[in-house]
């Protein structure tokens, strides 16, 4: 019964054929995204840090080093650069708080599955599944001037409507309520799948104690709902941050720099006036600002789910 | 308990109201781009009208000979068919390794390639800019093809179908490895059929995503025959670069009303894939 050394080793060696086997097969299935990513994610993101210390330009394919001198001139000689990092806080501050709530209130009103309420989810969501730079080219045709219906419509009521992406006191504002509508149907789909999961008990309970809707409302929805909150917050900021195609489609940055925002000021850079060199370190404060915030997004979620179990 | 009632039946119809108010600028748009579709430019200029006062076909017709339309059309639709077909094949298969075979390193390559997703495109457009200007590939679609399959489209298909695989229990694959199926085998035979729901939901997002891509195609395309439905939708403009609307609405209106018609009849399976990619942020 027992075995022999060279039994043994020829199970050894038949075991191990058999893992090489299992990892070579393992690694072949992954090394076509490995290598993309290598190629089309990791080189460039080593580049873009590299061009951060150079004068590059695109046109002339100049390059030199420049050592920190792009740096020193966005944080201590560039007014628009900290106009830009402005109106990307004014867009995220505007647009996040209103599409948080108002995905809030919609997700609620429609959490009941009914007829009615199925075709306005579906309403609500055809947006996000529109292009946005189709959104955003039917929203600059609604928001002209006096041409425009929504100006129209105004004046039907008589009020005079701004010139809504001419003005700079406009421009931003109506960019936000846009991105607003496009997107809010993703949050309110989020926040449904959170509602339905709200505990029935615990609402009947605060009803026979008296409760009244708005408590019920403050008390136990928006804590219950507090995860889910913070978790559409955290992608909902990090999406204003990245904000491109409706500025560069509706507004170009303009009036007088109203929109400029930071992903739209290094395409300007890049690919306007071609200092490509300029716009990888503006790149590069972008990636910075993601990055700490997606680090932030992971620790919140670890916290609620450790929380949880 | 009565006046809670007739509160509740006096509120109902209030609610429907609201709710129908805060739908208009969702539907609305929709509704100005497909009547404004149809109209006269004079029209569009002059005074409010709901409804086209006579339907210009014609306007359809004069988006193919504005500018090359069909072929830009055409574009877009390989495009996201390459992309599509290419990132589904590589995310199953890479997700299937991720979730099923064991080898060295598999964790800390799987969260490496994961961290690509968080990677906005326009850090990076730049340096691949450049590289693919070295290679001869500016002004050919082949950049947007690259960066759609190795973008965050693709770390994240990677992602749902590992998520699926880890999902199917491992005595299924065993008792296939028995029956004599080796690897490959248990992999084609098995366990993509098994995968067909995955295999949906990473389909329809990654086509989303590449009919709806706007950076890599500007930065890229040049050549009006090259243009991709993004770029050209910005691009009927008069001899004084304004646009004229009514082309430019029903340019939209086609290339719109495709992706609006399949998410009515594909409501749920769109909306749960949509929300599940809305979480990675």
């Amino acid at each position: 019964m027992t075995k022999t050394p060279s039994a043994n080793r020829k199970k050894n060696h038949e075991i191990n054929r058999r893992k090489r086997g299992e990892y070579l097969f393992g690694y072949s299935c992954i090394a076509p995204q490995i290598l993309g990513f290598l190629v089309f994610v990791l080189g460039p993101l080593v580049m873009v840090i590299v061009y951060g210390f150079e004068n590059r330009n695109l046109l002339t394919g100049k390059t030199t080093f420049a050592g920190l001198s792009n740096f020193t001139t966005l944080f201590t000689k560039d007014p628009l650069f900290y106009k830009t990092l402005g109106n990307t806080l004014v867009f995220t501050l505007g647009l996040v708080p209103l599409s948080v709530l108002s995905s809030l209130l919609l997700a609620l009103a429609v959490r009941k599955d009914s007829m009615r309420n199925t075709v306005f989810r579906t309403i609500y969501f055809a947006p996000v599944v529109t292009a946005a730079v189709a959104w955003a080219i039917v929203w600059k045709f609604l928001l002209q001037g006096d041409q425009g219906i929504v100006n129209k419509v105004l004046a039907v009521v008589g009020i005079h409507g701004p010139n809504w992406l001419q003005e700079p006191g406009w421009a931003m504002g109506a960019v936000i309520v846009t991105r607003v509508i496009k997107n809010l149907g993703m949050n309110i789909i989020i926040y449904l799948a959170a509602v339905t999961n709200l505990p029935d008990e615990l609402y009947e309970a605060a009803r026979i104690d008296g409760a009244s809707k708005l408590q019920a409302f403050r008390k136990l929805t928006v804590p219950l709902l507090m995860p889910t909150t913070l978790m559409i917050t955290m992608i909902t900021v990090i999406g204003s941050l990245k904000i491109f195609d409706h500025i560069m489609l509706m507004t170009e940055g303009g009036p007088s720099n109203a929109t400029m925002v930071l992903v739209y000021y290094i395409y300007y850079q890049g690919f306007r006036f071609f200092e490509t060199g300029y716009a990888s370190a503006l790149s590069l404060v972008l990636f910075v600002i993601v990055l700490g915030l997606t680090l932030a997004q992971w620790g919140i979620g670890k916290r609620f789910s450790y929380q949880e179990g | 308990m009565k006046r809670n009632i007739v509160l509740a039946k006096t509120r109902e119809p209030l609610t429907i109201l609201l709710m129908i108010i805060v739908a208009l600028p969702f539907v609305f748009p929709f509704w100005w781009m497909l009547t404004s579709s149809l109209k006269t430019s004079g029209e569009v200029f002059g005074a409010l009208s709901l409804w086209p006062k006579t339907f210009q076909w014609a306007n359809f017709a004069e988006v193919f000979t504005y500018q090359p339309f069909g072929l830009q059309y055409l574009n877009s639709v390989y495009i996201a068919v390459v992309v599509t077909v290419v990132t589904v094949v590589l995310a199953s298969l890479s997700g299937y390794a991720f979730a099923k075979v064991r080898f060295p390193g598999r964790s800390a390559l799987f969260l490496i390639l994961l961290s690509s997703m968080m990677m906005p495109a326009e850090v990076t457009i730049i340096p691949n800019f450049f590289m693919m200007k070295q290679f001869n590939l500016t002004n050919t679609h082949l950049p947007i093809i690259l960066l759609g399959i190795f973008g965050a489209q693709g770390a994240f298909s990677t992602f749902v179908m590992r998520q699926y695989f880890l999902s199917v229990p491992h005595e299924l694959e065993e008792a296939a490895q028995i029956d004599g199926l080796n690897r490959l085998n248990v992999f084609l035979r098995i366990m993509m059929p098994l995968a067909i729901p995955a295999l949906s939901s990473a389909s329809i997002l990654t086509v989303l995503n590449s009919w709806n891509t706007f950076l890599e195609p500007l930065v890229f395309i040049d050549d009006l025959k090259k243009f991709t439905l993004p770029l050209s939708l910005n691009n009927f403009r008069d001899a004084y670069g304004s646009p004229v609307w009514q082309l430019q609405m029903a340019a939209t209106s086609l290339s719109v009303l495709p992706i609006l018609i399949f998410y009515v009849f594909a409501q749920k399976k769109i909306t749960n894939a949509m929300a599940f990619s809305g979480l990675k942020g």
